[in-house]
């Protein structure tokens, strides 16, 4: 079970595949290696313009909360950020209500997703 | 978490402690802020300090797994000692602290006596906290004047803070990320970098060596736009506006293009060259002919990406540079460092908010390693190895002269070398000796006695060590972070013991009694608390406790010193050169016998300087980039984060790989006359045809742990392929990123 009515917004324009979400995640919920709460996925990099003076790559990496994600609801109820979101390297994630995820995902522009974990 | 928060969670045996991330296990000074879950006195986690000026909350992976390091069944916990003819064999015997020190007191003295103190050298690695205490160790304690860091040319860091000595008269030049203020990235003075160039480095992994590398994604969130020069398309490569994607080791001829472009089409700072720089004319002259186009055929990259960068950089100030360990990696890396400092300069970047902060030479705790060698006799200094052969060396590095000290290793010319102390150093894997082998071998059969201190036993212990010295961790005593080890240092941060060492001690106390024992007029303080209290109190208005209340001390910066006296030794205005200008012409340079312009030249080891070598050993290899589950040799046992980054890994590009039959997931040889790794091969089209990155770092705590194997560190030795003795003409730089090599399918990494 998650926090009710709340969703996690990640910005992947600025996650640089730290890892630290993934570790956090699995130091809080002391969950075994070969298993993730939240998993960082790997796209690129390929070229999406291959003239030489103005190459320009795909290269993103996009971490996925996985079903034994709860948003940290102890640690929300506390007042506190999820541990992910406090450790995040680039600062990219966000909890909150997802209404409110709607409308920063509007601010924040390209490569934004929210997830319902 | 926030104070509030941790205060309000912790009980009596169950709390949240803050410190400051250093060593061991190893990082840099870059002092992330850290609170610590401490259970009935044991560390069952951390998460970031989220009022951390600097890190705000932001911890990697290394940290969040450092409970993995503290309780390690590994982990070696008690002195140990073995017999000399049992280098390499476990055959540890435990002993105490007092028979240890008894130990290194009486075959320190006998050795000292025998061979003179200058046949004692203390190695250092990189990056850790004994970093910091190896030279005084070496100097004031063994009374040595052989400090020794491995790499040939001494390729990390120390090239980069003696080009800014001689170019620019201060200490190392940063990014301007407002990490000296309070208020941050609000600082009313404070500009975002327009342009950022992150040149040969990757600071969101490596924190170099006191920057906070994801201050980078901070800047790019708030408008900095980046310029990469990297042979790799790195993340950052792929967010920048401008990837100067060149061959490894020609780096100076992009940047004396750059300066081709900036000078010739009027693009710089006429006033701050006018008032601020010397040998303009003669800059402007020697850049003549390098065209964006020149520099493009050397490069095996596009004019028009060179020629765009520099226009963009020049024009939109203020703009930064982050310059890299690739300044170092190279025999022309001297060259290359004045060239993109003078690019820097003439934009009038230098000092000023959102361009590059200058630090002082030396100041805290680095001015006393240099103030330590005054303990070294005016005739045993004179013998540091290297040092009259390489002036422009010496006069900035209080380190031998690396390759030098190989020399009279192998071959006991001018004198022999009796005795080492490996000083959290574990260099046979590959994270700060080139030739590997040849400094094993050579310290293997010359050295009498040996010493190291680590928190794990390492190949470079388990081979060559006599007696084992456990470090306490940075949980495990006080200590003070020092970004840029006092170069640049935008923060004093305390590091705070808040767990019982049990037996093991820190890399400092370990100092000060072998200091005491050796040498006592000089190591007056009873242990490192009390040497801590002493320092602090004579540079800053609190003692270590005083400290520990503030957490994080940030000291403030005053922009365009230069023009208000604050950089010069005599306090006038100007920078604390000969000519009290920014040395775009480097006076010192000349006097050291070297060109006093900068210039580019092959690496020693290219297609082109080594054709007939070339047409076997068609690769250009290039090594050293860092890993989010490592930093360097440290953390293989660490499961959480081996499982990160669980092999050595090959980068190849597609076309090269189907060359040479490869595949992703295979086992490859890289091999050249110099030697071989076998690493696992990852093909991507995110590095150059023609170019190779191999890992380095690797040893395999699974592996047999006896000689020859050494857990197994000889299986993807990359530094066994750099060659001894290829430094540049000042003695600094050698080709760590950029010699030649050959690839192809082995069976296993064990063939």
């Amino acid at each position: 079970m998650t926090k009710e009515g709340y969703g996690m917004l990640i910005n992947y324009q600025y996650c640089t595949g730290c890892h630290s979400c993934e570790v956090a995640c699995r130091k809080k919920n002391d969950i075994p290696l070969g298993e993730w709460g939240i998993k960082l996925n790997e796209m690129g990099p390929w070229k999406i313009d291959h003239d030489p003076d103005h190459t320009t790559w795909e290269f993103d990496y996009v971490p996925v909360p996985m079903s034994l994600c709860d948003l940290c609801e102890d640690r929300l109820d506390q007042g506190m950020k999820p541990v992910c979101q406090v450790d995040c390297q680039a600062l990219v994630i966000e909890v909150a209500p997802v209404a409110e995820l709607a409308q920063r995902m509007l601010e924040l522009g390209p490569k934004t997703a929210i997830y319902l974990p | 978490m926030k104070k509030e928060q941790a205060e309000a969670l912790s009980t009596e045996n169950d709390l949240w402690l803050r410190t400051n991330c250093w060593s061991p296990p190893g990082c840099h000074p870059t002092s992330c802020g850290l609170y610590c879950h401490i259970v009935d006195g044991k560390l069952v986690g951390v998460e970031g300090d989220e009022d951390h000026p600097v890190s705000q909350g932001r911890v990697c992976a290394r940290a969040l797994a450092v409970d993995e390091v503290q309780y390690h069944k590994d982990r070696v916990l008690h002195p140990m000692k073995r017999a000399r003819e049992d280098r390499g064999l476990d055959k540890w015997e435990q002993i105490t602290w007092d028979e240890a020190f008894d130990l290194i007191e009486r075959e320190s003295k006998r050795i000292q006596k025998e061979y003179g103190p200058e046949s004692i050298v203390v190695f250092n690695g990189t990056g850790r906290e004994c970093a910091m205490w190896s030279y005084p160790m070496c100097f004031a304690a063994f009374q040595s004047s052989n400090s020794c860091f491995a790499m040939s040319g001494y390729s990390c860091y120390g090239p980069r803070n003696a080009i800014s000595f001689y170019i620019l008269g201060a200490g190392y030049p940063e990014i301007d990320y407002a990490a000296y203020f309070p208020e941050r990235y609000d600082y009313e003075e404070y500009e975002v970098p327009k342009y950022m160039i992150i040149w040969g480095k990757y600071p969101l992994i490596s924190n170099p060596d006191g920057l906070y590398g994801h201050a980078i994604v901070d800047l790019m969130k708030r408008g900095t736009k980046l310029i990469s020069v990297d042979p790799r398309v790195t993340w950052l490569a792929s967010r920048s506006e401008y990837h100067i994607q060149l061959r490894p080791g020609t780096d100076a001829a992009v940047a004396l293009a750059m300066l081709h472009v900036i000078i010739y089409e009027d693009l710089y700072d006429h006033e701050f060259v006018e008032k601020w720089t010397h040998g303009f004319d003669q800059l402007k002259e020697r850049v003549a002919e390098w065209t964006p186009e020149a520099a493009a055929e050397i490069c095996w990259c596009s004019a028009e990406v060179i020629r765009g960068a520099a226009r963009a950089f020049a024009t939109n100030g203020p703009s930064t540079i982050a310059w890299g360990l690739a300044f170092d990696t190279s025999s022309n890396g001297v060259q290359a460092g004045q060239a993109v400092l003078s690019i820097a300069a003439i934009c009038g970047y230098i000092d000023v908010p959102g361009g590059v902060t200058i630090g002082a030479k030396e100041v805290f705790l680095g001015k006393w390693w240099t103030d330590s060698t005054a303990e070294v006799d005016p005739e045993v200094w004179s013998r540091r190895l290297g040092a009259a052969e390489f002036p422009g060396y010496a006069a900035a590095q209080t380190h031998a002269q690396s390759d030098r000290v190989l020399d009279a290793l192998e071959t006991s010319y001018p004198y022999p070398i009796r005795m080492a102390y490996y000083h959290g150093t574990n260099f046979l894997a590959n994270s700060a000796a080139h030739a590997p082998h040849r400094w094993y071998e050579a310290l293997l059969r010359e050295t009498e006695f040996s010493i190291c201190s680590d928190i794990f036993m390492t190949p470079t212990a388990m081979g060559l060590a006599d007696v084992f010295l456990p470090c306490a961790t940075m949980f495990e005593h006080n200590g003070v972070v020092m970004p840029h080890f006092g170069r640049n240092m935008h923060s004093l941060g305390m590091m705070d013991k808040m767990l019982d060492p049990g037996d093991t001690k820190s890399d400092l106390d370990v100092m000060i009694e072998i200091g005491k024992r050796l040498n006592p007029d000089a190591w007056p303080w009873k242990d490192g608390d009390d040497f801590f209290d002493d320092w602090l109190t004579r540079f800053y208005p609190f003692d270590l406790d005083g400290l520990r209340q503030i957490g994080s001390y940030q000291p403030g910066y005053t922009y365009r010193k230069y023009e208000t006296g604050g950089l010069r030794d005599d306090g006038q205005p100007g920078f604390n050169t000969p000519t009290g200008k920014v040395e775009l012409y480097s006076t010192l340079y000349e006097i050291f016998g070297e060109d006093p312009l900068p210039y580019f030249e092959e690496p020693h080891y290219s297609p082109y300087s080594k054709p007939e070598m070339a047409a076997v050993y068609p690769l250009v290899l290039t090594t050293g980039a860092r890993k989010w589950g490592s930093f360097h040799s440290e953390h293989r046992q660490v499961e959480t984060l081996r499982d990160i980054d669980p092999d050595p890994i090959l980068e190849i590009s597609p076309a090269d790989a189907e060359r040479y039959g490869l595949k992703t997931g295979d086992w490859a040889a890289i091999e050249n006359p110099f030697g071989r790794a076998v690493e696992r091969v990852k093909v991507t089209p995110g590095i150059m045809e023609g170019v190779v990155h191999a890992q380095h770092g690797w040893w395999f705590p699974e592996d047999e742990a006896e000689a020859p194997s050494l857990y197994g560190v000889w299986k993807s030795s990359v530094n066994s392929l750099i060659p001894h003795n290829e430094m540049g003409k000042l003695g600094f730089g050698a080709p760590f990123k950029n010699v030649i090599c050959k690839v192809y399918r082995v069976e296993s990494h064990d063939a």
